[in-house]
């Protein structure tokens, strides 16, 4: 177990492994995890979180690990976005990588993780739409509780998800499919943006079929399922092309799938426009890629 | 130290000047500390026993306050004072030009953010607790946010909503010409944006005064509004200038200023007060968000017959300096072209949005939008190329502005014009330029077949220094004596507020380039032992302050010519000053400074006003302004028009700079000015939704990233400016005003839309022709 210390009035656990983490969680419940902070200290600095002890995730080493295995990609909830976007695990899903090089700047980008991503499950969180496109399984630990679940079961809602307090993200597996994927993101600015709208869009080339989800464009990343089976019965699976009136055809259906809001950020009627354009690009892009 | 690291003039026939003098590209004094985080800002202020102050504001945008109950903060342990308006001893308003803004609101809230109580506490946590703990009433009343609207409005204050009606009428009213275009025009509120937050320490002296530390722009005019609302002899109350993280305009009104003198004098121990990210939104004011409408009549041939203009300022809540940022945008509202007939409306108002004052450009910003794009239709309706429509009509010395105004200075637009259309024009785009460099950068969003080019010039005039017959001038006193080993030391006393902007090395160019000593020392700036310096605001301080120095150092060469001819038993007039050493001009004998310093040190003070300019009369007429500043540039940008993504491309300009006394701090600004530019054409907005800031924070409140900022390629037009200091005119403002419209029309460019709103935003792009 690690030491507990007392701040000026914050007690900090800092465990360095899992059991340590979800026992000290176990012993101190008003107690909050800490992980790279990007959105927690944000969130002090607001006056919107002021918790008297938090249990610090940092130096639990098992949760920065990350095994890429022919099937699936095992990343430890405590992956940086910067780990994420370079390396073995930039090679096995360039499109994750892909988002999370566009996570703030690049001081962000060295203390965010994966697991506060998906544990804070904002709309405009930049890696969960691939994750939701390839119906990625997040381990959970609570005290004394081992679960696992679907992404789609985690996050249910703005800022809300199936955990419980206590309960620790552990890590992501993500399945390794043999295709091309992209993601694109779009914002009011070239760099260091909150996501306006993005997409994930992965080509299954086994199982013939498109995968696809958006984000910023809902309470939770959007799955296109209708777009999805229009497609992957318009694609011709042999020469790995499609007509431009199915791409097309693709972006409306994206589009509808979508409930975007009107917020300070933009219109609703401007995010849907914009899935309709990068649904379709994102597509082009993964044939072309194939091709 | 500076000498050695500054390069000598070695330009053919360029006389002998000291290194680092007045022309070189001499280093920042403060330039090595900032850019190793050395630098004491503000924010880094520190002295033991120091309380921490926190201000609590207003939640309402509109509200009666029925009570303030401070008690509960009172009650809690570590906090050591609360204040509000019941402890303002003074006046109870302040203001730069009528004090009609509360220190702490008292019966009604009137935009959101309004402070209404202070607090100090032993730790900020406990402070931020405290200003919760306050308990305010409010009865919320409906706002008025709409310019507009509020002309009608029954009156948010008891000076009404009307701030100021500007009417300039020029020439024969009814003149129409040929070629008719018109427009409406919108642009949005930006935010300065400075990244030091506002912050200062106030320390209780033992005369019962106050001596405050603090960020600002103009320390001598803080200090008069401080002392009256603290109920003092202004000088009880010192302020000295702290470290300041960029100013642009917004620190020119008070800010935390008096609420922390009052919560150092209620407790008797030094008070810190640092804005966060968030309250800095909240805390200074930012550019008046515009709605213009201009009629534009021309020739067949292309002359400009007249302008009109509606121009309505939003300036929210409280005056700030409202009325001279109405008269600029008035008086710059045809831009720098000749118009001999032109009627301009022009009126600011007070609605229930946040204050608006001054930034960078003040008011010249917003009317370009409107006439440049009027300009680009002009020249389409014409069938005429549009840097040729506005070589055709640019301004030239002895032309008149529409106040009727003779221009008596360098006015060389033409030259501006041709300078940032000669720089070569960037590559195309190619499908092998790197995804990231497209419109949408680091998101990836764009092939190289979605994406357009286009190109946009605009042009702009702006004043420089204080007009309307505001008694503008500066102070400076020089010193200069015998340092260790003998060597001469210059010292300059000035309370020249340092903002970024390099005064600090030019005050050294000018006493080096005067007095020949290579040594210069900057006291540090406060309102103790010398006068007013005036505002680092309107690009006004090379000329102002800079002229202060110059003339002071005038002075200390007399002295020593004095000095000399008393020692040779000669006429004055038979005393030559050289390079740092004075000569017999008959015998040819020679006297160094260190033996002209043997007697002791010798001091001038000047304070230089700049030549007097009047109010503009009832028909807007009148030689309101000093002298005008002139930029040109060309924007490049390639737009992704289905997701109405912008990445602006290169950014080129001729710029009218009098002469350039350190040309690489006069390029910092340029590139710097054109980032503030380029902010408000593609992304700078406070978006507020009935009165409310919806984006208090750089999260939301988005300013340009590198991947953002163009190449830039400027040229330095020097025409000297026939009354200022060595023809220096000021470059800080003019980066920032046609920049931003160059881009817009670069934008409308590639995409054939009319765009008449600032910032583009992407909707405005991608949804045009849609159903929004």
């Amino acid at each position: 177990m690690g030491e507990v210390e007392r701040g000026a009035d914050v007690r900090v656990a800092l465990p360095t492994t899992v059991d340590e983490a979800v026992d000290a969680m176990a012993t101190t419940p008003e107690a909050q995890y800490l992980a790279g902070g990007t959105d927690f200290c944000v969130e002090v600095s607001f006056g919107l979180r002021r918790p008297p002890a938090v249990v610090c995730l940092r130096r639990v080493a098992e949760l920065r690990r990350a095994e890429v295995t022919p099937t699936e990609v095992v990343i430890g909830a405590g992956t940086t976005y910067a780990d994420m976007g370079t390396g073995a695990l930039a090679d096995a899903l360039p499109a994750l990588a892909a988002a999370a090089r566009t996570v703030g700047s690049p001081q962000i980008r060295n203390a965010g993780t994966i697991g506060g991503n998906v544990a804070t499950a904002s709309p405009a969180g930049d890696t969960l739409p691939l994750l939701r496109a390839l119906d990625a399984r997040v381990k959970v630990r609570g005290p004394g509780t081992e679960r696992e679940m679907g992404i789609d079961e985690l996050v249910t809602g703005v800022k809300r998800t199936a955990l419980e307090p206590q309960e620790l993200v552990v890590n992501v597996r993500v399945p390794r499919l043999d295709g091309p994927q992209q993601f694109l993101k779009v914002g009011t600015r070239n760099a260091m943006v909150i996501a306006i709208a993005s997409a994930a869009v992965v080509l299954d080339l086994e199982a013939r079929r498109v995968r696809a989800a958006f984000g910023s464009v809902g309470p939770v990343p959007i799955r296109p399922l209708e777009a999805e089976d229009e497609l992957s019965d318009a694609i011709d699976w042999g020469r790995l092309s499609a007509s431009e009136a199915a791409v097309s055809r693709f972006g409306e259906l994206a589009a509808r799938a979508c409930s975007p809001i009107t917020d300070h950020r933009s219109t609703a009627a401007y995010r849907r426009r914009a899935v309709e354009v990068i649904a379709a690009r994102g597509l082009r892009r993964c044939l072309r890629d194939v091709a | 130290m500076l000498a050695s690291s500054a390069p000598t003039d070695t330009r053919p026939g360029a006389r002998t000047r000291p290194r680092a003098g007045v022309g070189a590209d001499a280093a920042r004094p403060d330039g090595v500390p900032k850019v190793r985080g050395e630098f004491g800002f503000s924010s880094d202020l520190w002295m033991d026993r120091m309380l921490w102050g926190k201000t609590l504001r207003s939640p309402h945008v509109s509200a009666r306050i029925v009570a303030v109950d401070p008690s509960p903060a009172l009650a809690i342990p570590g906090v050591r004072a609360v204040v509000t308006a019941a402890d303002v001893p003074g006046r109870p308003t302040y203001g730069l030009e009528v004090p009609d803004q509360p220190v702490f609101a008292s019966d009604v809230v009137r935009y959101h953010g309004e402070p209404v109580a202070a607090v100090a506490a032993d730790h900020p946590e406990t402070a931020r607790a405290a200003a919760r703990a306050i308990e305010v009433v409010y009865e919320p009343v409906e706002p008025v946010v709409d310019a507009e609207r509020a002309l009608d409005a029954p009156p948010l204050h008891p000076d009404g909503n009307l701030f100021r009606h500007l009417v300039i009428r020029h020439g024969d009213l009814d003149a129409t010409g040929e070629v008719v275009v018109e427009g409406a025009y919108e642009v949005g509120m930006q935010d300065q944006a400075f990244m030091g937050p506002e912050s200062g320490l106030a320390v209780p002296s033992e005369d019962g005064g106050i001596d405050l530390y603090v960020a600002t722009q103009w320390l001598h005019v803080d200090r008069d509004q401080i002392a009256a609302s603290l109920g003092m002899p202004a000088e009880r109350v010192r302020l000295h200038l702290a470290g300041v993280g960029g100013a642009f305009g917004g620190r020119e009104d008070v800010s935390l200023q008096i609420h922390l003198c009052l919560l150092a004098l209620g407790t008797g121990r030094p008070v810190k007060m640092v804005y966060s990210r968030d309250e800095s939104f909240f805390g200074h004011v930012h550019r008046h968000p515009a709605k213009m409408w201009f009629r534009h009549h021309a020739t067949r041939d292309g002359d400009l017959v007249k302008v009109e203009a509606r121009i309505v300022l939003d300036g929210g809540a409280y005056l700030s300096s409202s009325n001279a940022v109405l008269s600029n945008a008035a008086c710059f509202a045809p831009g720098p072209y000749r118009v001999p007939n032109a009627l301009i409306d022009a009126y600011a108002v007070r609605t229930n949005n946040p204050p608006c004052g001054a930034m960078r450009g003040f008011g010249a910003v917003q009317v370009c939008y409107g006439h440049e794009a009027q300009m680009d239709k002009l020249a389409a309706a014409l069938g005429m190329d549009p840097v040729e429509l506005r070589l055709h009509n640019a301004l030239e010395r002895f032309d008149r502005l529409v106040t009727g105004q003779v221009l008596t200075g360098a006015v060389p637009v033409r030259e501006c014009i041709r300078a940032a259309v000669a720089h070569p024009l960037p590559p195309a785009p190619t499908p092998l330029d790197p995804p990231m460099a497209r419109p949408g950068g680091a998101g990836l969003t764009a092939d190289h077949a979605d994406v357009r080019r286009g190109v946009g010039v605009a042009v702009s005039v702006k004043n420089v220094a204080y007009s309307e017959g505001f008694d503008d001038y500066a102070t400076a006193r020089v010193r200069l004596e015998a340092g260790v080993g003998g060597e001469p030391v210059a010292t300059v006393v000035a309370a020249t507020a340092e903002v970024g902007q390099g005064f600090v090395t030019v005050a050294q160019q000018i006493v080096r380039e005067e007095l020949g000593v290579v040594d210069v020392l900057l006291a540090p700036a406060g309102t103790n032992d010398i006068g007013s310096a005036g505002s680092s605001s309107a690009s006004r301080q090379t000329w102002m302050s800079g002229g202060a120095i110059q003339l002071a150092c005038a002075a200390i060469r007399r002295q020593l010519i004095a000095r000399a001819a008393a020692s040779w038993g000669c006429r004055e007039d038979s005393v030559e000053w050289g390079a740092g050493e004075v000569v017999h001009e008959g015998t040819g004998e020679r006297l160094g400074l260190a033996a002209l310093l043997a007697d002791g040190a010798v001091e001038a003070e000047h304070e230089h006003h700049h030549r007097p300019t009047v109010p503009l009369d009832a028909d807007g007429q009148g030689d309101a302004h000093l002298s005008v500043m002139v930029a040109a540039h060309r924007a490049v940008v390639d737009v992704d028009p289905g997701l109405g993504l912008v990445k602006v491309v290169q950014v080129t300009t001729g710029q009218d700079v009098g002469r350039a006394l350190n040309p690489t701090q006069v390029t910092g600004q340029i590139e710097g000015g054109i980032a503030q530019g380029i902010g408000l054409a593609v992304m700078e907005e406070i978006v507020l939704d009935e009165g409310r800031v919806k984006n208090p924070s750089f999260t939301d409140y988005l300013v340009p990233t590198t991947l953002d900022m163009p190449a830039v390629a400027a040229t330095l037009v020097e025409e000297p400016e026939p009354d200022a200091p060595y023809g220096a005119k000021g470059v800080g403002e003019p980066p920032a005003i046609s920049s931003g419209p160059a881009v817009l029309a670069a934008i409308r460019d590639a995409t054939g839309l009319a765009l008449s709103r600032a910032p583009v935003r992407p909707e405005d792009i991608a949804l045009a022709g849609h159903q929004a």
